[in-house]
């Protein structure tokens, strides 16, 4: 790419126009997170969270922080890609791209940097959010909850991409963010450590792909998780290697983007 | 000298089955101005979306400067500007940030971009909009805004799909000499229209669409000149009750002050004017009937649905 200028400018004027659009309708992207989580943190972290007692020898609204912040990342990079790549196709912007000599990788790359950009700045915000109810809180393993954070919102990136890629309506954009991400999510140790759960329930928890995100995200933030780190890493790399492939195959293709 | 665009023996069948294109071939000089017609369903929008890259073909070949779209697909694709029918630009975005984004699609960082855009929305007469969201601009200007995107990276090859449709006259006349120009300066224009009149008045030469085949590529006067009977609209200087008979020269009554004959190739229209003086009929003023090129148009389509 170093060689090719035109590849450089063509990926940063895609990232530039993604970034731009988030912040652009910064009330309907960047508010909604903050409120919500000040809703978590002061219904669950103050009011509640005090009679829970603690969870895995940490206070309840230290325990909870990393799950609410990876719940916003997860949702936040998601929705981006998948709604403006959806909106492009929707409004035939996206024969703008098509038309020019932008390779299909540089296409994916420019969308999913949006995502990244979007689930960071919200991941942040929300851990902004987070130090107003717990001053004290700090971070035991910052590399690795910044890797963690970036790979999380990679790969669901790359997951709202090929949603938008199949998408026929605005309903096929809502249908997997409402029914499959949403549960995974809210039952994947954002709000408990799954040891409290019957030995059936976590058995069948560590299907979930979720909980893998959720806790090696807390072990980098808290130093405690219910999960092996290195194998959380490799499926994490896995899933973003085959959603890559899976994406630029359809590209190649032009499936659901070109007749 | 290289085709501008050649095409050979282009097939599209979509999913489902429908033929839309039975191997097309046809080339376009360099520096031409081409119309491509044919009625709805034809097969343009199809030919234009494979050449563009946004339909996949199912075979055949496509060049562009003797570059092939599917070897050597980014060089191919610098040389060519599509405005396509339907609007396809983010509706909330600034109209000056569509073209400078566009201009950074062909690798134009914005710094070079900036005054080759101003360049082109001050000739289209949309700088003064450039701080309004797209979605405020009327129809006529969101066609130039079409056209604007399309012309940034200054391709070689411009190809307008019903660029004028639903523009006023006025708008319609000044794109024209809009097109005319940048012919002039060297960009060879291929544009499909339902006015006929639109390719009659910009191309040189035509190529004719139906069914997935093309029916008729020639130049525009050899397909006029192939017309065996023109139409004459006589403008008269007193009123008539009813059209005169005149042997050989089929005449209508359009009004009481307007005349229209048919003049076949093989007599002159001196002998009309000799036999309406007989008639003691005094011509005003007299014109060409328009749209020879839709009688045309119709005949070819007509025949090759028989």
């Amino acid at each position: 790419m170093k060689n090719n200028p035109s590849i450089r400018i063509g990926l940063w004027t895609l990232a530039v126009k993604e970034i731009r659009r988030f912040l652009r309708i910064w009330v309907q992207t960047l508010v909604p997170p903050a409120v919500t989580m000040s809703l978590y943190f002061v219904i669950f972290g103050s009011l509640i969270g005090p009679r829970i007692g603690s969870m895995e020898g940490l206070d309840y609204i230290q325990f909870m922080i990393p799950g609410l912040i990876m719940m916003s990342v997860i949702t936040n990079s998601y929705n981006n890609v998948v709604s403006s790549f959806y909106s492009v196709k929707f409004q035939k912007s996206i024969e703008e791209l098509l038309i020019s000599p932008m390779p299909n990788w540089t296409i994916l790359l420019g969308f999913v940097i949006g995502g990244v950009c979007r689930g960071v700045l919200i991941g942040f915000i929300v851990f902004i959010v987070s130090l107003l109810f717990y001053p004290e809180f700090t971070v035991v393993n910052p590399l690795l909850t910044i890797t963690v954070l970036l790979l999380t919102s990679i790969l669901f990136s790359l997951m709202g991409f090929l949603n938008a890629v199949f998408a026929d309506s605005f309903d096929d954009i809502s249908i997997i963010p409402t029914f499959v991400l949403t549960p995974l999510i809210y039952l994947g140790g954002v709000f408990y450590s799954i040891k409290i759960l019957p030995e059936f329930w976590q058995i069948v928890s560590k299907a979930n792909p979720m909980l893998y995100v959720v806790s090696t995200f807390r072990e980098g933030m808290l130093g405690v998780s219910d999960v092996s780190i290195s194998f959380s890493l490799g499926m994490i790399l896995g899933f973003i290697g085959l959603l890559t492939g899976a994406s630029l195959y359809l590209l190649n293709k032009g499936s659901g983007i070109r007749q | 000298m290289a085709f501008a665009l050649e095409i050979t023996d282009l097939k599209k069948t979509y999913p489902g089955g429908v033929e839309a294109l039975k191997g097309i071939s046809l080339s376009v000089n360099e520096g031409d101005f081409y119309a491509l017609l044919g009625p709805n369903g034809a097969g343009k929008s199809s030919t234009i979306g494979i050449i563009g890259s946004l339909v996949t073909k199912s075979s055949g070949s496509v060049k562009i400067f003797d570059v092939d779209t599917e070897k050597d697909s980014p060089l191919a694709k610098t040389m060519l500007g599509v405005v396509s029918q339907e609007i396809n630009f983010s509706q909330f975005e600034k109209v000056i940030d569509i073209v400078v984004t566009q201009a950074g699609f062909y690798g134009i960082s914005k710094k070079e971009a900036l005054p080759r855009v101003e360049n082109i929305l001050k000739r289209l007469s949309l700088w003064d909009k450039r701080d309004q969201q797209a979605r405020t601009l009327s129809g006529g200007y969101k066609r130039r805004l079409m056209i604007a995107k399309a012309l940034v990276h200054e391709p070689k090859l411009l190809i307008l799909d019903e660029p004028t449709a639903g523009v006023d006259i006025e708008l319609r006349r000044e794109m024209w000499s809009f097109l005319k120009e940048i012919n002039k300066n060297g960009t060879t224009i291929i544009l499909t229209t339902h006015y006929l009149e639109e390719a009659e008045q910009l191309c040189r030469n035509i190529g004719i669409i139906d069914h997935g085949k093309i029916v008729a590529n020639t130049s525009m006067k050899d397909l006029l000149g192939s017309l065996n009977v023109q139409g004459f609209v006589f403008d008269l200087q007193s009123p008539l009750e009813e059209a005169p008979v005149i042997d050989g020269f089929p005449i209508k009554l359009e009004d009481s002050l307007t005349l229209i004959a048919a003049v076949s190739k093989d007599r002159s229209i001196n002998a009309l004017f000799d036999e309406l003086s007989k008639l003691g009929i005094k011509v005003k003023s007299m014109r060409n009937e328009a749209n020879r090129l839709e009688e045309l148009f119709i005949e070819m389509v007509n025949s090759n649905e028989k």
